[in-house]
């Protein structure tokens, strides 16, 4: 028998920390990644041929950003790394590839999942007008290409992403028409004491703060979202949102970047067949896991990241480590105790931290049921509030997979990554029962559309 | 306490489209009070999670009667059901490939009889084919054209017989699995996990993939293999392929089917289907599966492969060794009636299923011949 094969899907800052315990420990493990190049989405890497410094780039974390890439440039020989590959299915202990029309499955002793994050999105009036972007999308604009999505862009919703974004794009030279926050001043104050488990993350997020107030750029919180105004072949003209005193604000742009903080890319763990388990802090069902990232899971499955629990770049290092040695000492290597406790300390500090930013943060469930009958829910199906709201009244869905199956909510080439939380929010306050109860859409293969050629030069 | 009973002329155990069906007509054309049973969700598993082909050619010509009373139905079901099952008139095509030129005689074979049992085909070659069907590979040399089929959405149809049944009267008890069932007198009793009891002079099972352990309680063992389709569906394009179209093959392997549904989307099915397990309720493709289906594709319409698949899904279905299904009464015990194994070929005929079964029981009798599905017939194998 030959060494153990470990494979690490994702290349950010996870997937490259658990590449180097791999490697460490003496095997070489198969890395595959979305990507063109590793560094995952917080840190990014810009194109080869672009040439903006990494302060620039990443401001307070340019230095862990580096720390990333450098440590990943150090791997290139020592790793089997597949960029620009796509696991589109797991089954039988094997992992299935696509790149480009390229196909194959892989066995795995040990699969380490490092799948990441995207923005959490609330619906609302006008949201599918061009012009609409995430947050996470807003961001990949400048980073990778160095534009942004508009002449004047507003950025609405909640979450440190809200305030990181506009703040880079304020410090690109972007107009930013206004930074609106759903989150209330009062829910900081009361997650405070978690969010002092970072003292220095913190403060990072308060002079971002500072930063756009200082450009004089209107920043306002505690807002409910009205409506994102524009026509369907101009795009977006402006943003209304409703303020704490009931009266309303326009602000005029041609872009709007919205986002509720985020959610994991848990597709794959879940075609792995991991156990998910209802998380009351966040409404959300996420891959349940050991504090060290073991999934509950048929085959050797192991979480690391956002993928596993949205606590940020810095702890996904630490978990991605923790996941890898997990995974070593499931395999029976020798690992170092010592690190595991110490990496369980810090992974737990960044979870006392994850706690307060989802209290200062909060996924504004409450606006689901507000929502007009006309506003779209599912973007990719052209599904709308009503349609969710009829199907459940003429069908007696009570439930996420089945309102799938008779309105096709969550049914296209997203397969409801984007719109399942709040689908599910919708659903549980029209049928008036708990969001945990309206369940989670089971995730189904490809986990991004998968070409028919696949396999053709074969 | 005692466990609360529910009494009707018929009880039904399997919420598929053949018990909600049933139900239906039971309702709708003869007035017997009905109770459903299903132990999942109505349509979730075969009839939910199939290709939706409402497709006469290709089954056994004498079992085209039965199709034909079943495209009448799903003709007008709209109206009958009042909602939208999404039944496309749109026509079917049955090709063969260049390397089998022996199925052209026999698809001329098939026509002539099927034209003598109400079933209209068309038999295309050559610069006909493709004038009219410019999408199919040079492996195809032939088609079997037939403008008055078309397909539906599987994921609608069930339940919509059922919601349909339910507004006529008849109780619908979903997420209810039947553990032990007998007779006793006159009455069926069947008991569920929970303790519920249900009770009926007539008993029909259409529970598929399940069936075999209910049938079993009354001394008619039948050997049902469950197993899962390989389904798939493209992103939206325009609209332009009408007919279903589907491979005529003996090779399993080869047998990929696709149809266009209004909004876009390309929905495949066919070739290599998967073993499942009843019992789990959940089955899964095999990626395996996906792979060798999209090979298929390819063959059969090339262009497709421009287009990316969006999401995979399948089901259990229940299959018999001879691909026919067991319908009709039971060969041991009055009252009792079977509609179940229809082998991955069900959804056409479905409604015509409910609709005999239901004119069976209620009258006795039945213009449908169904000698060819005795549930006695598996002992003789």
């Amino acid at each position: 028998m030959g060494q153990p094969r470990v494979i690490i899907v994702g290349a950010g800052p996870a997937g490259v920390r658990a590449a180097e315990t791999i490697v460490a420990a003496g095997l070489t493990p198969i890395v595959i990644d979305e990507g063109r190049r590793a560094g995952g989405q917080i840190y990014r890497r810009q194109p080869e041929n672009f040439r903006r410094a990494y302060t620039d780039l990443y401001g307070t974390e340019a230095p862990r950003a580096k720390s990333v890439h450098d440590g990943f440039d150090a791997l290139r020989d020592r790793i089997d790394y597949r960029a620009e590959t796509l696991v589109w299915n797991i089954a039988d202990g094997h992992v299935w590839t696509a790149s480009g029309t390229a196909q194959e499955a892989i066995p795995y002793d040990a699969l380490i999942l490092c799948t990441g994050a995207t923005d959490r999105l609330m619906p609302m009036a006008g949201w599918d007008l061009p012009g609409t972007y995430s947050l996470g999308g807003s961001q990949v604009a400048l980073k990778a290409q160095a534009v942004s999505i508009g002449s004047q862009v507003v950025f609405l919703g909640t979450g440190p992403l809200l305030y990181l974004v506009s703040s880079q794009y304020i410090k690109a030279g972007a107009k930013v028409a206004a930074v609106l926050d759903t989150s209330s001043f009062t829910a900081r104050i009361t997650a405070l004491p978690d969010l002092l488990a970072l003292p220095s993350v913190l403060w990072n997020g308060i002079a971002l703060t500072r930063a756009i107030k200082a450009a004089g750029v209107p920043l306002l919180t505690g807002v409910t979202p009205v409506a994102i105004s524009g026509d369907a072949r101009t795009g977006v003209t402006g943003v209304t949102v409703r303020l704490g005193d009931g009266s309303e604000r326009h602000f005029a742009a041609d872009a709007v970047a919205m986002g509720y903080h985020l959610r994991p890319e848990t597709q794959l763990a879940d075609l792995a067949r991991c156990t998910f388990a209802f998380d009351e802090l966040t409404r959300q069902y996420l891959p349940v896991r050991d504090p060290d990232g073991r999934a509950d899971a048929p085959t050797p499955l192991y979480l690391a990241g956002d993928g596993a629990r949205v606590l940020g770049a810095r702890s996904a290092e630490a978990s991605g480590k923790l996941a890898a040695l997990a995974a070593l000492s499931d395999l029976g290597q020798p690992v170092d105790q010592g690190a595991i406790i110490m990496l369980r300390r810090e992974v737990g500090r960044y979870g006392r931290f994850a706690r307060g930013l989802a209290k200062a943060f909060p996924w504004p469930h409450q606006q689901a049921a507000a929502l007009s009958d006309d506003t779209i829910l599912c973007r990719c199906e052209c599904v709308t509030v009503g349609d969710v709201r009829r199907t459940m009244d003429v069908t007696g869905a009570a439930e996420t997979n089945r309102t799938k199956a008779f309105s096709r909510v969550g049914m296209g080439r997203c397969q409801g990554r984007y719109c399942g939380h709040a689908a599910a929010e919708v659903i549980a306050a029209h049928g008036e029962f708990p969001v945990a109860d309206a369940g989670r859409l089971r995730g189904q293969a490809p986990v991004k559309p998968l070409p028919i050629a696949i396999g053709e030069a074969e | 306490m005692s466990n609360p009973v529910t009494h009707s002329d018929v009880l039904i155990i399997g919420g598929g489209l053949m018990g909600s069906s049933a139900a239906f007509f039971l309702r709708h054309t003869h007035g017997k009070s009905v109770t459903l049973i299903e132990s999942d969700l109505v349509g979730r598993q075969a009839s939910g999670t199939n290709f939706g082909n409402v497709r006469r050619q290709g089954r056994p010509i004498h079992q085209l009667h039965l199709a034909n009373r079943s495209l009448e139905i799903w003709r007008k079901a709209n109206e009958l059901l009042g909602a939208d099952v999404e039944y496309l008139q749109s026509g079917h095509i049955r090709v063969c490939y260049r390397e089998r030129p022996e199925n052209i005689g026999k698809m001329e074979e098939y026509a002539v009889e099927a034209r003598q049992n109400g079933l209209d085909l068309e038999i295309l070659t050559g610069n006909a084919l493709r004038d009219r069907f410019p999408f199919f590979g040079t492996d195809v040399v032939a088609g079997s054209y037939s403008a008055m089929d078309g397909h539906a959405n599987p994921r609608l149809a069930a339940p919509a017989f059922a919601r349909a049944a339910q507004k006529l009267g008849a109780q619908v008890f979903e997420n209810t699995r039947i553990g032990h069932v007998t007779k006793v007198g006159t009455d069926f009793i069947a008991t569920a996990k929970d303790g519920r009891v249900f009770k009926a002079p007539v008993l029909l099972i259409t529970a598929g993939a399940w069936a075999g352990e209910l049938s079993a309680q009354f001394g008619e063992p039948v050997k049902l293999t469950a197993r899962s389709p390989t389904m798939s569906v493209t992103e939206p394009v325009p609209y332009a392929i009408a007919p279903a179209v589907g491979v005529m093959t003996p090779l399993e392997v080869e047998t990929v089917y696709f149809r266009q549904v209004a909004r876009g989307n390309i929905v495949l099915g066919g070739s290599t289907r998967a073993p499942a397990v009843a019992e789990t309720y959940r089955s899964f493709v095999k990626p395996q599966n996906t792979l060798t289906q999209l090979q298929q594709l390819r063959r059969l319409a090339p262009a497709l492969a421009r287009l990316n698949i969006i999401r995979v899904w399948t089901g259990i279905e229940g299959y018999m060794d001879d691909s026919l299904p067991v319908m009709g009464p039971s060969a041991t015990t009055s009252g009792l009636f079977y509609a179940f194994g229809f082998s991955g070929s069900g959804f056409q005929i479905g409604p015509g299923v409910g609709q005999t079964m239901a004119e069976l029981i209620a009258t006795g009798a039945t213009g449908i011949d169904l000698s060819h599905y005795r549930v006695e017939r598996m002992k003789a194998g």
